[in-house]
């Protein structure tokens, strides 16, 4: 038996980017609602709900970008120099909001003021950032004999900016509903409010993503079936499942706030991220550097992809089990008192 | 492309790993410290040994921080500004990298949390674990990444097919290629007498106002046992690190000793002023005969100058050369610190009374830090002008990217890391100047202590056999 080494990896790396975007997808929400926090006591608690894990779950990212170099240098090699501007900035805002967690509780009368200020800025450009580099990614990037040949602001489009701004509320509702879920009192409840302003958000500016993305490449559109303004439903229907997902998501979501559940608006919030994800994906697979290279054009040789899968057979499973007992350890509510330990 | 984003991409380059390289060199010994500290608390319940692990965990939490952000930095900066460099690399490092992610930073940042946070939420034995999983982590991404750099400085077990790319030929010698041990020894010994001489000066400087507080003299001592053992034990592996690096990169060699003519009886050029331009030294102080010694083993071999290599093949000579010998001072330094403290702890009242050794202490606290930089330098600015020795240049390595994005992005990269890093120099120092036995000053939250901070929920006050 052969195995399909590039699809396998396609697939792993696949999965890491989505790990990465719902997990700290939540921390960064955080950062992004630091400033409707009322009292400096409701912002210490909101960042103790991430304190112990947020680590763990930036690791995604670098396993992403790792492992993009390991498998698909090809696809390595042109996106970032095609994305420059964006990735820098996702760096920088990453570091301001990285440190903050440890700079906070050392700053005294200026110091703890100025970090709660770079966590929230810091989480907030890493965000936008991030989604300047999906829009860019998506709207497709020029290339000449495998390597970036376009421009250095290709991605900054009036498409990649909405996009920036759906993730932004997207990932603003994650943090809101994770506070839901991980706090009790008043913030509860004002994340429940948070939750209700970010899924409005998050359902108007799906939407008009959703939309805008059939114009952004003729593949697309095609492979959505739309065309000369209509939808061609044959080609449509094995697709739709995908926004059906979303829409059970934002019900999801709605259904739990109004219930007044505490971890169902969490999960609603998580189903929409998958199928944004899942929709997008679909949008331009096989490709891995839209329009113009496929996943199977950027692999690295068998061998080495044969040597990444063994090293991750048996690493990732235990990388797994691991974080799935410190969640475990860090679960429940988390109160203004020491008893969260 | 063009000249300037190289060379801008390249100072880029320099900054970011330089400044990251501080940390992880930091952390692995610290780590490995704590796990010490912690196993020596649980074993004999001596709660001097709780306090010590308690005061520097807080110090190993902001420096984990701030090596974690510089890190993640490097896994993109390969792609945004060595785009050809990746590509070439891949095939047969990329598995190197992605290794050190899946089986170092993950177990790092999972159990950090569990050593930070779960003071209440596991047990004592458990914990101990968390604490050695993190050193295991630190260690584990040492042989990875050095692994790589390794086999950047001396590519073994490969092939380069007809298209000009690289192909793995044996799995083993790219992972272990032959100066990959020494190199590893080397990286380790260095960071463990990095942790040591901050560890020392920390509390010597404590020790300096009272020489009595137990904890820092318990601190100073383990601290003196390790550089007094660790800086001799650098001397040889680096030595031994010298010898290969003559044959297997004899331009970096010349570069460091600034030999320009190849010849028997090289002499050892105490201090120089190598000028490339004028292709020889300025001036020297020189010892005759040493240099083929010190470099061969044998004052009568024959050592090549770098007039034996064509000009654009020949490393910056001025920065090797000193970079080398900051280094080499500095260990030489470690190991007179070393002899001095073991004799102190061996006679006498002990090195908490002896105050110039304290004061000595305090001042070669940064030296660790130093000498990683520099060797750093060595090592990386000697390899040139190839990113892959004898196989790419840095010059073709560069991505498409323009002049303008580079500088600002370097600009910021500067400012964000200098506000960054001397912030955390600054909280660092603090909590030395306050010293194992300091209160808990950060603000309060509520009824005291924030509940998420670190030690929190670290048993109150010292139980002996907690």
């Amino acid at each position: 038996m052969t195995l399909d080494l590039p699809l396998i990896w396609a697939v792993l790396l696949a999965i890491a980017v989505l790990m990465y975007v719902m997990l700290d997808g939540f921390d960064l929400g955080i950062g992004i609602l630091f400033p409707f926090a009322r009292t400096p006591t409701e912002r210490d608690l909101m960042m103790n709900t991430v304190a112990p894990i947020w680590d763990g779950n930036e690791t995604w990212l670098v396993l992403g970008g790792g492992g993009l170099f390991a498998a698909f240098p090809y696809a390595y090699a042109a996106l970032l120099p095609a994305l420059y501007v964006p990735i820098i900035l996702m760096l920088l805002g990453l570091i301001l909001r990285g440190v903050a967690f440890e700079f906070r509780l050392h700053g005294r009368t200026r110091g703890k003021p100025f970090w709660t200020v770079a966590f929230s800025a810091g989480s907030l450009i890493a965000t936008l950032a991030q989604g300047l580099v999906l829009g860019g990614f998506v709207q497709g990037v020029t290339l000449k004999d495998r390597a970036f040949a376009g421009g250095g602001f290709d991605w900054l489009t009036p498409y990649s900016v909405l996009v920036a701004a759906g993730l932004a509320a997207g990932y603003a509702l994650l943090g809101a509903t994770w506070l839901v879920w991980r706090t009790e009192h008043e913030l509860h409840g004002r994340a429940r409010r948070w939750a209700w302003i970010a899924g409005a958000k998050v359902a108007v500016l799906l939407a008009a993503v959703s939309l805008a993305t059939l114009f952004v490449h003729p593949r697309i559109a095609a492979r959505w079936g739309f065309e000369g303004g209509a939808f061609d439903l044959a080609r449509l229907a094995p697709l739709l499942p995908v926004p059906a997902l979303g829409a059970a998501g934002l019900v999801l979501l709605a259904v739990g706030l109004v219930r007044r559940a505490h971890f169902l608006p969490f999960a609603g919030a998580l189903v929409v991220f998958l199928s944004g994800y899942l929709g997008l994906g679909l949008s331009f697979f096989p490709a891995i550097v839209p329009y113009s290279m496929t996943f199977r054009q950027a692999a690295n040789p068998d061998n080495t992809l044969a040597l990444l899968l063994a090293g991750a057979a048996v690493l990732l499973p235990a990388i797994i089990g691991y974080s799935v007992w410190v969640y475990w350890l860090f679960r429940g509510k988390v109160g203004a008192d020491a008893g969260y330990h | 492309m063009d000249f300037d984003a190289l060379l801008l991409s390249r100072l880029q380059f320099a900054f970011t790993i330089a400044f990251h390289i501080i940390f992880p060199s930091f952390t692995i010994g610290l780590a490995s410290f704590l796990a010490v500290l912690e196993g020596l608390w649980q074993a004999t319940g001596n709660a001097a040994f709780q306090r010590l692990y308690l005061f520097w965990i807080k110090i190993f939490a902001i420096s984990f921080g701030m090596g974690v952000v510089s890190g993640v930095v490097m896994s993109y900066e390969i792609g945004t500004n060595w785009s050809v460099y990746a590509v070439k690399a891949s095939p047969v490092i990329g598995p190197l990298l992605a290794f050190e992610v899946l089986a170092a930073f993950f177990l790092e940042a999972s159990f950090l949390g569990v050593m930070l946070f779960g003071w209440r939420k596991v047990g004592p034995k458990l914990h101990f674990a968390a604490t050695v999983l993190v050193a295991l982590g630190t260690l584990t991404s040492a042989f990875w990444i050095v692994s790589a750099n390794s086999w950047m400085q001396h590519p073994s077990g490969f092939a380069q097919l007809a298209d000009g790319t690289l192909r793995a030929t044996s799995w083993m010698a790219v992972i272990f290629s032959p100066t990959f041990p020494t190199r590893l020894e080397h990286m380790v010994l260095a960071a463990y007498l990095t942790t040591a001489l901050s560890v020392g000066a920390a509390s010597a400087w404590r020790l300096l106002k009272d020489a009595e507080e137990t904890e820092s003299c318990i601190a100073l001592k383990m601290a003196i046992g390790m550089f007094a053992i660790a800086a001799p034990l650098q001397l040889l592996v680096g030595d031994a690190s010298g010898k290969q690096v003559l044959h297997v990169q004899p331009a970096k060699l010349a570069a460091i000793e600034a030999f320009w003519e190849t010849r028997t009886e090289q002499p050892f050029h105490i201090v120089a002023w190598p000028d490339r331009a004028a292709v020889g030294n300025r001036f020297e102080v020189s010892i005759p005969r040493l240099g083929s010694w010190i470099t061969a083993g044998d004052a009568k071999a024959e050592i090549k100058g770098l007039k034996a290599f064509a000009p654009q093949d020949r490393p910056p000579v001025f920065i090797v050369f000193w970079a080398f010998r900051v280094m080499v001072g500095l260990g030489v330094a470690m190991i007179g610190l070393g002899l001095w403290g073991a004799w102190l702890c061996w006679r006498g009242p002990g090195p908490q009374h002896a105050r110039w050794f304290l004061r000595a202490s305090v001042a070669m606290g940064p030296a660790g830090f130093v000498a990683v930089v520099a060797g750093w330098v060595v090592a990386e600015v000697g390899r040139q002008p190839y990113v892959i020795y004898g196989v790419l240049r840095t010059a073709d390595a560069v991505s498409p990217v323009s002049r303008g994005q580079v500088s600002v992005s370097l600009v910021a990269f500067m400012v964000i890391y200098a506000v960054v890093f001397s912030v955390g120099a600054l909280y660092i120092l603090r909590l030395i100047a306050a010293g194992p036995l300091a209160p808990h000053t950060e603000a309060p939250m509520g009824d005291g202590r924030p509940p998420g901070y670190a030690l929190a929920a670290a048993p109150p006050e010292p139980e002996a056999g907690a």
